[in-house]
């Protein structure tokens, strides 16, 4: 199993929300998130002081997947998820060890 | 059933004035002798009484949704604008601070504070003869209004005194002990505002320009009494306290300018009440305040957002409620004094002039005048006492008259240059009171129960260092 973590503009949310379902994937976790890479933030103003806010917001989209399905959900999001500018986020894929379903203790990829 | 309808309210209009016809048709007296003639004085009599009692009921009518207008503006709206403004930890502790005002002045007010201001004295405090509200009643005071009772005198000049110490709160945001907040709150209450409202507004008051007081200050709803005093005591809180830990190094963005947003508009229609219901009548004094109080607001508001917007290349939310705030700031002293072109100039001044005060003075100096109560008050409100002496108009209001009755110039526009004089002799007593009065009792509180939280409570907040809850409660509900 494999879990793959987007983080993504927060407007492409729905976007790869859809193509995740069309590529089959059934569940997701979305979390609203802040950090940055390369992109630089930018500055806001309150009663003339400056504040730079170099932490944007961000989405967090968690899926955990069959190694058989992984690839075919990070080309879903990367074709839904990009806008080709800085700041369009990062796909992070990790092993998972386990997975289970809390009300039947369903284990493994049948807690999917 | 549509004809029928209008059938019936066509009878139940015509009803009414057919009567009326009918009974203007009726003679009147028809024998001249002496008895028809007292039962005509007594008639008028009557009609005088009948007149006299509608104007009083308007009038009152009016003086009570003011007196609840002006309720309105500490809470919830200077509670919101301010609770807005701090940071999350700090939003309830923001809020009780208004709201507490609301009980413990009233206490005071209604035990000896009334009396103190607005009672017979000498020149710059009122006496004791209306101690627990005795003699307030329905009776009215023609010294003060003469068509209100005395009662709802009395309660709308409290919401007055509610407000003004609700003002400094914001110098001294995010790290004043809430016990140390009550007491500097009522002794304040006690040794500035009750002093300044009875010089001002007080029979015999040495600033009181209705009633031939030595310096006659033009102080229509309390640019002086309520903002000099409250933001020039705010500075001094500010600079007495000491900066917030952190600051300026960490940023301090209000953590909801939405809250502040909803507060901003409620001070604004509540300030209808503060400035329009300062006419202390239902006329054409009230119309005039009202009308100059709502340009001077939007002008401000313009103000503010557009040097914003010069400045930053962005008009902000928070810069143009900022920036009415300031407008209604100015104009409170100059409302009932001043027509609508003025006040809109008034406004746009304000709002400009507290935008530079807040963005470019309180940066150069450093003070940490958390919410910005001395720039925007205390700023706003010696520049609207000034600009006050200088628009006042007699055709809005003729305050000033000569022995034989005749309307004298009021401000220096119509000639009276004197009048300038008068507003910064007004101007300078609200200063030095304040900031006398706010040393000594910021000492005095300091020395015996301390004014600060310590700094671990400060960085806890004070929503759970002072009052043991949370704002906005984090565990997910069920």
């Amino acid at each position: 199993m494999t879990k793959v973590e987007a983080i993504i503009q927060n407007s492409k949310l729905e976007a790869v929300k859809s193509a995740l379902q069309e590529a089959g994937v059934e569940g997701m976790t979305v979390i609203e998130v802040r950090g940055h890479g390369r992109q630089k933030g930018h500055t806001e103003f309150y009663r003339g002081r400056e504040y730079s806010v170099d932490l944007i917001p961000k989405t967090k989209v968690e899926v955990v997947l069959p190694d058989s399905m992984v690839e075919k959900a990070v080309h879903a999001i990367l074709s839904s998820a990009r806008t080709g500018k800085i700041g369009d986020g990062k796909i992070f894929l990790s092993k998972v060890d386990d997975a289970i379903r809390i009300r039947n203790e369903d284990r493994g990829e049948g807690a999917l | 059933m549509g004809k029928r309808l209008i059938a019936a309210l066509v009878i139940a209009f015509l009803t009414p004035c057919l009567a009326q016809i009918a009974a203007a048709q009726t003679p009147v007296g028809t024998s001249s002798t002496s008895g028809a003639a007292s039962d005509q004085s007594v008639r008028l009599a009557r009609l005088e009484q009948q007149a006299a009692d509608a104007k009083s009921s308007a009038d009152n009518a009016w003086m009570l949704t003011s007196s609840a207008l002006v309720l309105m503006m500490t809470g919830p709206g200077l509670a919101l604008f301010y609770g807005g403004l701090v940071r999350k930890k700090n939003v309830l502790g923001t809020m009780m601070q208004s709201f507490a005002l609301m009980a413990v002045v009233t206490v005071l007010w209604g035990l000896f504070g009334f009396s103190l201001s607005f009672g017979s004295g000498n020149s710059f405090i009122g006496g004791w003869h209306n101690v627990f509200l005795h003699g307030v009643g329905a009776t009215p005071d023609p010294d003060y209004a003469g068509t209100i009772p005395l009662q709802t005198f009395m309660v709308y000049q409290l919401m007055f005194a509610i407000i003004t110490p609700g003002l400094i709160a914001g110098a001294f945001a995010e790290r004043m002990k809430f016990s140390a907040m009550l007491v500097f709150m009522i002794l304040w209450s006690i040794l500035v505002y009750d002093p300044m409202a009875h010089m001002v507004w007080g029979k015999g008051g040495l600033l009181n320009a209705a009633l031939g007081g030595r310096f006659p200050t033009l102080d229509f709803a309390g640019g002086t009494v309520v903002h000099v005093t409250s933001g020039v005591s705010a500075l001094v809180c500010a600079l007495y306290l000491g900066r917030r830990v952190g600051y300026p190094k960490e940023p301090m963005p209000p953590h909801s300018v939405v809250l502040s947003f909803i507060g901003a508009c409620l001070l604004w229609v509540g300030w209808f009440g503060f400035n329009a219901g300062s006419a202390l009548s239902a006329g054409s004094l009230a119309t005039s305040a009202f009308v100059a109080t709502h340009f001077a607001a939007a002008a401000a508001a313009l103000g503010w957002a557009g040097a914003e917007w010069l400045r930053n290349g962005k008009p902000s939310t928070l810069g143009a409620i900022s920036g009415a705030v300031a407008g209604l700031v100015a104009i409170t002293p100059a409302a009932g004094f001043v027509s609508p072109m003025p006040a809109l100039l008034i406004g746009l001044i304000a709002g400009v002039f507290c935008y530079w005060m807040v963005a470019k003075v309180k940066a150069k100096f450093g003070y940490d005048d958390s919410l910005d109560a001395f720039g925007v008050h205390g700023a706003g409100g010696t520049l609207g006492a000034l600009l006050t002496g200088v628009f006042a108009s007699s055709v809005v209001n003729p305050i000033f008259k000569d022995a034989q009755g005749n309307t004298l110039a009021s401000g220096v526009r119509e000639g009276n240059a004197h009048q300038l004089l008068n507003q910064l002799v007004g101007v300078a007593i609200a200063w030095g009171l304040a900031i006398v009065g706010t040393l000594v009792i910021l000492k005095v509180v300091d020395i015996t129960i301390g004014l600060r939280v310590s700094e671990e409570e400060e960085v806890q907040g004070l929503d759970l260092s002072q009052h043991g809850e949370e704002g906005y409660y984090w565990e997910a509900s069920a």
